[in-house]
């Protein structure tokens, strides 16, 4: 069996920004028909259309369906028995240069001090890169999420006090959502990271953001609490584009790790109805 | 809820007719800016310094589009607003100085700005958060690009518009923000439950 290529990771990583910044995920588009569907404020109504009509638009002419094509993140899942022989770090990086230069993505990153922009989505820490062990997979899974920085910016967390419990956890997350009202552009998904400390917390929150919308988490505690936030976040009536509505989200997606005694992290990421994230698995040339 | 197509520049009388929940088309030219354009402008009114496009009684249009070079010029690929609270605390003076008609981004604006837009006469526009692809099948050209040693996404974009749209009006001449009551009827339910 032949090994996993460089020009494969390349290939694919390449692959996953052009179709992530030009189209939507299924599970995503469905939410969004559906939100079109049960917005009863006219206001609303429109806006669901217009990103409707967005979306089919960016898709039939391979174009970026928001010129805000965020910060790249590639999570490399690599199975333990995967016969790899690729610089993955270096195929993401060498992507997106390419996929910038063709003008998929907009050249957005800068320094964070003195703001220069490369001009070319490349920099320290740029794509973000992580990787995850699959214990006995023979295959490597890239997945990606293009994250735009006006849901981003909306990000928080907190340690609450361990007595304040879910009520308390709730409370954080609706207090997080009413304060970003239509900045992140919503409809939005909201990521929760419950638990761990102060990064892993805030890791969870976005690792949620990649669970397919219509999945409720498998323990059942947890699908409840994703369940009543959803509905406690339709309720504050901030609507599309916080302009007043129904629908103010179409996902809840919780995520926890076990904790200290004396903690309750809670981390919060929202992300805008532009969900833009995209996976591939990848094995031996020929066999993708 | 009213439906209107204005043309650029907006005259005092057509902006004080618009009102909260109208939707608005715009043709014409209009200018973009965003965080570090804000700056700079503010800085030459400080120094007196001309800015390098007619900004008067015209449009600002928070973005800073993706665009791709075509021979010697520039297509507009994808063109939504970008999120209007983070120059926030810079509109105020920009509004009052160059007499803006309208302002158009997402997520509206905070209380001191949308005081200065009733004072000057001015609106808030939102055209759909993410719809970067709509917008840009609404530009019809660019017309020239200043200050782009700030970036090409902060950079002063001088586009030609036509129907450009759907515009919700957010916040009108008279001080009603729509943004405003929506938060505070959220916190008021938040609060009951």
């Amino acid at each position: 069996m032949s090994p996993i290529t460089q020009a494969q990771v390349e290939r694919a990583c390449f692959e996953l920004l052009k179709s992530a910044s030009t189209r939507l995920p299924p599970d995503v588009e469905r939410a969004l028909r559906r939100a079109f569907e049960e917005e009863t404020s006219e206001t609303g109504k429109m806006n669901l259309q217009a990103i409707l009509e967005n979306v089919r638009l960016a898709k039939r002419q391979c174009i970026p369906l928001c010129q805000d094509t965020g910060t790249p993140i590639f999570y490399f899942r690599i199975g333990t028995k995967a016969d790899l022989r690729a610089d993955l770090e270096r195929a993401a990086r060498k992507a997106v240069r390419d996929a910038t230069r063709l003008g998929f993505l907009r050249p957005s990153i800068v320094h964070p001090i003195t703001r220069e922009n490369p001009g070319t989505n490349l920099g320290r820490g740029v794509p973000w890169v992580s990787y995850v062990p699959l214990r006995e997979k023979d295959w490597v899974e890239v997945v990606l999420l293009l994250k735009g920085s006006g849901s981003e910016n909306m990000s928080r967390f907190t340690v609450l006090d361990p007595a304040l419990g879910v009520e308390g956890v709730k409370k954080f997350v609706l207090e997080t959502v009413i304060a970003a009202g239509g900045k992140p552009c919503p409809p939005i998904i909201v990521g929760i990271g419950i638990g761990g400390t102060s990064d892993g917390a805030m890791n969870l929150a976005k690792l949620a953001l990649l669970r397919p919308l219509g999945e409720s988490h498998p323990d059942g505690s947890i699908a409840r609490l994703e369940r009543e936030l959803m509905e406690a976040i339709n309720e504050t009536g901030i609507g599309p584009m916080g302009l007043g509505g129904k629908v103010t989200c179409i996902g809840v997606k919780v995520e926890y790790a076990y904790t200290h005694t004396a903690s309750l992290p809670v981390g919060v990421n929202i992300q805008c109805w532009a969900a833009r994230k995209a996976s591939v698995r990848l094995r031996s040339e020929g066999r993708r | 809820m009213g439906e209107f197509t204005l043309s650029l520049p907006i005259s005092g009388k057509d902006v004080r007719k618009l009102k909260v929940g109208d939707v608005v088309y715009l043709t014409g030219v209009l200018v973009t800016a965003r965080d570090r354009a804000h700056h700079r402008i503010l800085r030459f009114l400080s120094e007196g310094k001309k800015l390098p496009v007619r900004m008067e009684e015209g449009v600002i249009y928070h973005c800073g589009p993706l665009a791709r070079k075509e021979g010697s010029g520039w297509k507009i690929v994808s063109a939504g607003p970008t999120t209007s609270e983070r120059v926030d605390a810079f509109l105020p003076q920009i509004i009052r100085a160059l007499r803006v008609r309208a302002v158009v981004g997402k997520g509206g604006v905070r209380r001191k700005t949308a005081e200065a837009m009733r004072e000057m006469r001015c609106v808030y526009l939102a055209f759909p958060g993410g719809c970067g692809a709509l917008a840009a099948q609404r530009v019809k050209g660019v017309k020239r690009i200043y200050w782009s040693d700030l970036g090409l996404p902060e950079a002063l974009w001088v586009l030609e518009v036509e129907d450009f749209g759907p515009l919700f009006v957010g916040i009108d001449t008279k001080g009603k923000n729509r943004y405003e009551e929506v938060k505070r009827e959220a916190v008021r339910r938040l609060r009951s439950r």
